[in-house]
């Protein structure tokens, strides 16, 4: 089986955010970048675990700059086989899609996976849009997944419940919790992951379609009201006097 | 012209009424109608007529379709009423059929849009709800997806006129094989109110207090991560950074210290309660309303309480 996994940086989750120049830029300076959690956790583990059962090659792609590889080696370091890193910065969703499935639409993948969206621009696009470049089909947030065959189950989340999903491969996914557990690279994977090939190539012709014009941070919450554990019905007044909300 | 897909499956949701009125208020603002495309055989789309849609194109041969299925039916329909942009739910199926739709039209997309679009730019937040950014497409064409809860629904009275529109959009190739009720649950991404626990609980038997003022309150349970890691709640439970966002009334956060990553999924929360055992847990910085105490006094006490309340509305 041949598992392509899109991997992309972000910020690491205790990041205190802030921008600059004049609040049209997320500020860089002392920010520990990650691979984004949903990636890492659920689509390139369960990708792993897929082919530590069944045999086949898991290969990673990143759009990004070359200060990416640092985690693109964690990536190698956690168990993927090869990378590649296209080089261009992602801007756009549709300009970071352009350039993945132009990648993978002659490499015969049985399955492209995604995390359920990054921690940082949260758009959730890129997956479904790869999807649709590729005429193939597309499951948004799976929370299981095994292939038998060349048939993959899925489960996700809905409304009220679960559904069980089938399809036939190959298939483009993103991923979310439950599909697997977070790993640890031990000392053998991170040696050998220096090692594995990372190719980088050019970026194809793509539009930009969108951009980020500014950014603003919430408003400064007012204090919290406190109420003593002995009056617990001052509580329930004010939720519903003050605050309306039962 | 706006053109809006919702599902309108059984009873109309909620999200799909906050996208129609996203689109009959952006049709609005522009000067132009506002047109809903679905499928399935609903017989009570007339509702719509409440919130600014002038015309319903309904494929009513379509059953059970795929994201595939659904991104060819809302292009065509997109050609057939000349969209300049289309609104979606940011919900499971918009997530799946929305960036679909953009990448067919060359579409710039705005996924998760708090607000209508103002000077030319669209309000969405980002960094997991740290912050917000306002985004420029730069296509003619535009797909906005609409976050749940976060936009209202607005009364514009207009009559409606329902077609049959069924345009061919190729077979189904994701099937569901099976649906699974959490029964007697309510479901936490929607819930307007949600009762969360922590491991300030000390463990999984400790849950029949939250599962009860949960119940009394209408409201869905929810759970912190490291109590999702441990097994003592289901997965599904988790909000945070990793888990699920939400966005209800009223969060009720209970033996939770307040970690940024969980911060990060419950801060769009209207109102947040917050009860600990340790008057300096974060959490109460980004609390509306605080209680220091124990849960295992002060949650038997709200739950009298809100009997007593609710008992004297009735």
């Amino acid at each position: 089986m041949k598992i392509l996994v899109c991997i992309s940086k972000a910020p690491d989750t205790t990041t205190k955010i802030a921008f600059t120049d004049n609040d049209t830029k997320f500020n860089e300076s002392g920010v520990q970048y990650i691979v984004n959690p949903y990636d890492e956790w659920y689509a390139l583990v369960r990708a792993l675990e897929l082919t530590e059962n069944s045999g086949g090659n898991v290969t990673t792609i990143t759009v990004g700059s070359a200060a990416d590889e640092a985690i693109i080696r964690k990536a190698l370091a956690i168990g993927a086989n090869d990378a590649v890193r296209i080089d261009a910065v992602p801007e756009d969703a549709y300009y970071v899609a352009k350039q993945i499935a132009s990648y993978a639409k002659d490499k015969n993948f049985d399955l492209i996976m995604c995390g359920k969206e990054t921690i940082d621009y949260n758009g959730s696009q890129v997956g479904a849009m790869i999807a649709e470049l590729l005429d193939m089909p597309y499951v948004s947030l799976a929370t299981k997944l095994d292939v038998n065959n060349d048939t993959a189950t899925l489960e996700r989340d809905i409304q009220g419940g679960t559904e069980v999903i089938e399809c036939k491969l190959p298939l483009v996914l993103s991923a979310a919790k439950g599909m697997a557990e977070q790993r640890i690279p031990n000392m053998r994977g991170i040696m050998a992951a220096r090692t594995k090939p990372l190719t980088v190539i050019q970026p194809v012709e793509a539009p930009k379609l969108t951009a980020y014009k500014k950014f603003t941070l919430p408003p400064a919450k007012s204090a919290c009201k406190m109420i003593s554990p002995d009056n617990v019905e001052e509580l329930v007044n004010l939720l519903h006097t003050e605050a309306k909300v039962i | 012209m706006i053109l809006v897909f919702a599902e309108t499956n059984g009873k109309i949701s909620k999200a799909a009424l906050e996208a129609a009125s996203y689109g009959a208020n952006l049709a609005k603002q522009n000067n132009t109608s506002c047109t809903l495309v679905t499928y399935g055989n609903n017989n009570d789309l007339n509702l719509f007529a409440k919130h600014g849609i002038n015309k319903i194109l309904q494929a009513s041969a379509l059953q059970n379709p795929d994201s595939a299925q659904l991104s060819k039916l809302v292009v065509a329909a997109a050609e057939k009423e000349n969209a300049s942009t289309i609104i979606f739910s940011h919900d499971l199926t918009g997530r799946a059929v929305a960036p679909r739709v953009a990448a067919r039209l060359n579409a710039g997309l705005v996924s998760g849009a708090v607000a209508l679009p103002e000077a030319n730019t669209i309000k969405v937040n980002v960094f997991s709800g740290k912050a917000a950014a306002y985004v420029e497409v730069l296509s003619d064409k535009k797909v906005i997806s609409v976050m749940p809860n976060s936009v209202g629904i607005t009364t514009i009275d207009t009559s409606i006129n329902i077609e049959s529109f069924n345009p061919e959009t190729g077979t189904a190739k994701v099937i569901v094989k099976e649906t699974k009720k959490n029964e007697g649950e309510i479901s936490l991404p929607e819930a307007e109110l949600v009762v969360s626990g922590g491991r300030g609980l000390k463990g999984p038997e400790n849950w029949g207090m939250i599962e009860e003022l949960a119940k009394l309150l209408g409201a869905a349970t929810a759970c912190s991560r490291p109590v999702a890691d441990i097994g003592w709640r289901p997965h599904h439970e988790h909000v945070g950074q990793t888990g699920i966002a939400i966005a209800p009334n009223l969060y009720i956060a209970i033996g939770i210290s307040g970690a940024i990553q969980h911060l990060a999924g419950v801060n769009r929360s209207k109102v947040i309660v917050v009860i600990n055992t340790d008057a300096e847990a974060p959490f109460f910085k980004a609390a509306d309303y605080g209680i220091v105490g124990d849960a295992f006094e002060v949650v038997p006490k709200l739950i009298e309480s809100v009997k007593k309340f609710k008992a004297a509305a009735n």
